[in-house]
């Protein structure tokens, strides 16, 4: 089993990016668990078709102790797995001890259990690593390979290289690694360019580059993956294509993350002024 | 602090704030010496080691970084010219400490002694049970006075509030406690995850005043804040001057009592409380609250109506002083009544600020009784204690008040110093504007505090503060440790345990006096220790009745040769202890 965290700026498409390429890996004939690591609950709606019943947590909550693994985890999009670990309201307690509450929970019930022979767990975490909780997927192993959602805008590449010094920070005793950047076009000058060299001077590679398409925000407005909702547009091969690389992928590592002076001096050479 | 105003209050019998005293400061010079300024602190035996070699023994062991750090804690003492010592500043890491958190000093020791208040602890169970009835506290509450003593209140969070929040939980512990007990006050404690997960408990007690319509008020006393429960002390005095002290006025017409007090910094431990209400009862003197050993909270409500604050614990309660004199001009008096000469110069400090001639003769026969009483055990005590030494590192007062009651037998104390004190209680005050304030006691809200337009009235005039002054008992002043302790002493803010092993094998006191943290360390180099916390169960050690029972304990202690038969087995053989 592959144990996958998804990484990114608030924002870059995290959640769409990550449940179109389980879409793609389901459609190879994987089998596949989403955790939504996001008090927001929302990381699977495009699998399950409108969001998810009740989280984890609300469930722990609600039903105490007696919680089952079939009250927190629905079948979703091609016999995918989807659990949403949820949280507090904004502004209130702490969602990062709700992950890592949750996660252990997951475990506890036999979630990653051999006999659900599971091919993928994907993480799909809130934003950038900003407290203990939400490095839960990337600490004690629970996740070995992190892929980080970027694009050419500089806050997204300055979230990406804070994101490679928690990974950095985990890596001796997680054993996480790397896995690559997936560019999320914005349509930014150079983007391509930009973020292979971005790429490169982490360490690590853009292991796909994801261009912009209308497609996209109209299967989010129907509930479902572009791979669901048209299954022989452009688009949905692009997401076929970066599940394919990433079930490819023999790349990991420890990244190197950059001084911001160099993170400018990338964007100046190649972004907008490039 | 302004100065109080020049004219003299206006006196009219319906006033219940503005009563002059019935003698003019300055009419009663009293016994010189008597009042005010330091007593010299018994002189050592010429053939201690060198104070300074032994701060270089104690720094040997340390890193050179930290060995710089602890370099400015350690300072042999001149009483003529204290020398600036560290203090209240965080301790190094990996140094075993005697220090407690802002929550102990705001909860623990502040507020948690007033029975008659809920202290509610938002946090979880073990905070709240394990910092239950610790201190030893003690409260005789008068007719109709509540105790909540015996319970313990929290609004036990789980993981579950940790996560999703803990408002609710705390609002519905705050509506059970009163629809149970119908208190006059729910005080709400913060403990560390409060703070973490970012509860406004100000909010909720807001919300629940209005609803509840009873006096509901939240401390931020987080554990992790300031460098020692020091911090919870200032938080706690910010707390109940801002929702307690000056809420109520005294019901119907109000007679007026000529010498009205509170004790400030007593909080009752073994019954010490007792004794002073005794003594001041005896002597004529009206005690309005005290802060806050067996007091209650109406006391403290009209605390703000006494005419004097005398201070015994100058750390934990200095700020209530201060801010009582600004918003309503009340003086404040350090005095102490831990030792018998020091219970006597005290009263009599008390009865010369109100220089009435009645009351500083009810005063000196009081003390003469008194001291008749305890005269013979002490002198018998006295001589088979004389001459030996003790060492104490406790408290923030404690370990000055303390050396005035050796210094009844004779004892002198070798070295010295405070848990979480800060330089004025070893410099004295003059040295607080000189203070660096750092980044640990900026986050410690500093209240600014204003003269109440209706209710401040100086109760002195400035002219008789100087008069005062003048006969050595000046107000709002004092003078630290340090000038009390003889030449050549060491003194050692927040000690260490290697630093105490090292001293106690340079010093061989007879005695050491701490905390339950040292006791073991202490008693396993076959040296007695008497804890100043919790008294080792024993106490009332104020006044004079406490200091008799306070010397017969030492001669006790001293006697005791346990330790001196107990041969343990890591003597003779190294314990194996598996690696």
């Amino acid at each position: 089993m592959r144990k996958v965290a998804i990484y990114g700026k608030g924002g870059i498409g995290k959640s769409t990016t990550t449940q179109n390429t389980v879409a793609g890996l389901s459609e190879m004939g994987k089998k596949v668990m989403v955790v939504g690591c996001d008090p927001k609950a929302d990381s699977t709606r495009l699998l399950l078709g409108g969001l998810a019943q009740r989280s984890v947590l609300d469930t722990l909550r609600s039903d105490g102790e007696d919680v089952e693994l079939e009250d927190v985890r629905s079948a979703g999009f091609a016999d995918t797995m989807c659990v949403e670990s949820g949280g507090p309201e904004p502004g209130v307690g702490c969602a990062g001890r709700g992950i890592i509450t949750s996660i252990n929970l997951l475990e506890q019930l036999g979630a990653y259990d051999e006999s659900e022979n599971l091919d993928y767990v994907f993480y799909d975490v809130l934003g950038d690593v900003v407290c203990g909780g939400f490095a839960m997927p990337i600490r004690e192993g629970k996740a070995k390979e992190v892929y980080i959602v970027a694009s050419g805008e500089m806050m997204a590449m300055y979230a990406a290289n804070n994101i490679c010094k928690g990974i950095r920070k985990f890596a001796d005793s997680g054993g996480v690694r790397l896995g690559g950047i997936i560019c999320n076009s914005r349509n930014v000058d150079n983007e391509y360019e930009l973020i292979e060299h971005f790429a490169k001077r982490l360490g690590t590679q853009m292991i796909y580059f994801v261009p912009r398409d209308n497609n996209v925000q109209r299967a989010e407005i129907k509930r479902k993956t572009v791979i669901e909702w048209d299954p022989a547009c452009g688009q949905a091969d692009h997401y076929r294509n970066l599940a394919n690389a990433i079930d490819g992928n023999d790349m990991f590592v420890v990244p190197a993350p950059i001084h911001t002076d160099e993170l400018e001096g990338l964007l100046l050479e190649h972004g907008v002024l490039g | 602090m302004t100065a109080p105003h020049e004219s003299s209050p206006a006196t009219t019998a319906d006033d219940p704030v503005a009563l002059s005293p019935t003698g003019v400061a300055g009419e009663t010079p009293g016994p010189p010496g008597e009042l005010g300024g330091s007593d010299p602190g018994l002189p050592l035996p010429a053939d201690l080691p060198a104070p300074e070699a032994l701060v270089e023994k104690m720094l040997q062991a340390y890193p050179s970084k930290v060995a710089r750090r602890r370099r400015q804690h350690l300072k042999a003492n001149d009483p003529e010219s204290p020398p600036p010592i560290q203090a209240n500043s965080r301790t190094v890491p990996g140094i075993i400490t005697q220090r407690g958190c802002c929550y102990a000093g705001c909860k623990g020791v502040v507020l948690g002694p007033v029975p008659d208040i809920v202290h509610l602890v938002h946090g979880p169970v073990g905070c709240s049970y394990y910092s239950w009835l610790t201190r030893r506290n003690q409260n005789r509450p008068a007719e109709g006075i509540a105790n909540y003593g015996a319970y313990c209140f929290t609004t036990d969070l789980t993981e579950e509030e940790i996560i999703f929040g803990g408002e609710k939980k705390l609002a519905a512990a705050i509506r059970e406690a009163y629809e149970l007990f119908h208190p006059r006050a729910i005080a709400v404690f913060s403990t560390c995850p409060v703070g973490l997960i970012g509860d406004d408990v100000h909010a909720v007690a807001r919300a629940m005043r209005k609803e509840l319509d009873v006096n509901v008020f939240g401390f931020s006393c987080e554990g992790y804040k300031g460098v020692s429960q020091s911090a919870g002390h200032h938080i706690a005095n910010n707390g109940l001057f801002t929702h307690v002290v000056g809420t109520e006025e005294p019901e119907g017409p109000y007679t007026g009592h000529p010498f009205r007090i509170n004790v400030l910094g007593e909080y009752n431990i073994g019954g010490d409380a007792f004794v002073i209400d005794d003594l001041l009862e005896r002597c004529g003197i009206e005690l309005v609250a005290t802060f806050s050993g067996n007091t209650n909270y109406g006391e403290l409500a009209q605390a703000h109506t006494a005419d004097l604050n005398v201070v015994m614990c100058h750390r934990s309660i200095n700020y209530m002083a201060e801010m009582m004199e600004e918003k309503y001009g009340i003086p404040w008096l350090k005095i102490n009544f831990l030792g018998a000469e020091a219970t006597a110069k005290s009263l009599r400090r008390i009865a010369h600020f109100f220089g009435d001639a009645d009351l500083i003769a009810r005063v000196e026969a009081v003390i003469a009784q008194e001291t008749a009483m305890i005269a013979a055990e002490r002198e018998e005590i006295r001589s088979r204690c004389e001459g030996k030494l003790v060492m104490l590192y406790v408290g923030g007062s404690r370990a000055h008040h303390y050396q005035q009651l050796f210094a009844d037998i004779g004892m002198p104390a070798v070295s010295a110093g405070y848990e979480f004190a800060h330089r004025d209680d070893y410099e004295g005050r003059e040295v607080i504007g000189s203070i660096r304030v750092d980044a640990d006691t900026r986050n410690i809200e500093e209240l600014t505090v204003e003269p109440d337009p209706v209710r401040h009235q100086p109760r002195r005039t400035s002219q008789e503060l100087a008069a005062l002054h003048a006969k050595g008992l000046t107000t709002h002043d004092y003078d630290g440790m340090m000038r009390d302790m003889a030449s050549g002493a060491l003194i050692i803010d927040d000690i260490s345990h290697h630093e105490l092993q090292t001293l106690i094998e340079a010093y061989s006191p007879a005695l050491v006096c701490s905390g339950i943290k040292d006791k073991y360390v202490v008693e396993k180099m076959g040296v007695p220790c008497k804890q100043l916390h919790n008294y080792d169960y024993g106490g009332p050690y104020a006044g004079f009745s406490g200091a008799l029972t306070f010397y017969r304990e030492i001669d006790r202690m001293l006697d005791l040769q346990v330790y001196r038969y107990v041969r343990p087995p890591w003597v003779d053989e190294p314990l194996d202890v598996p690696g």
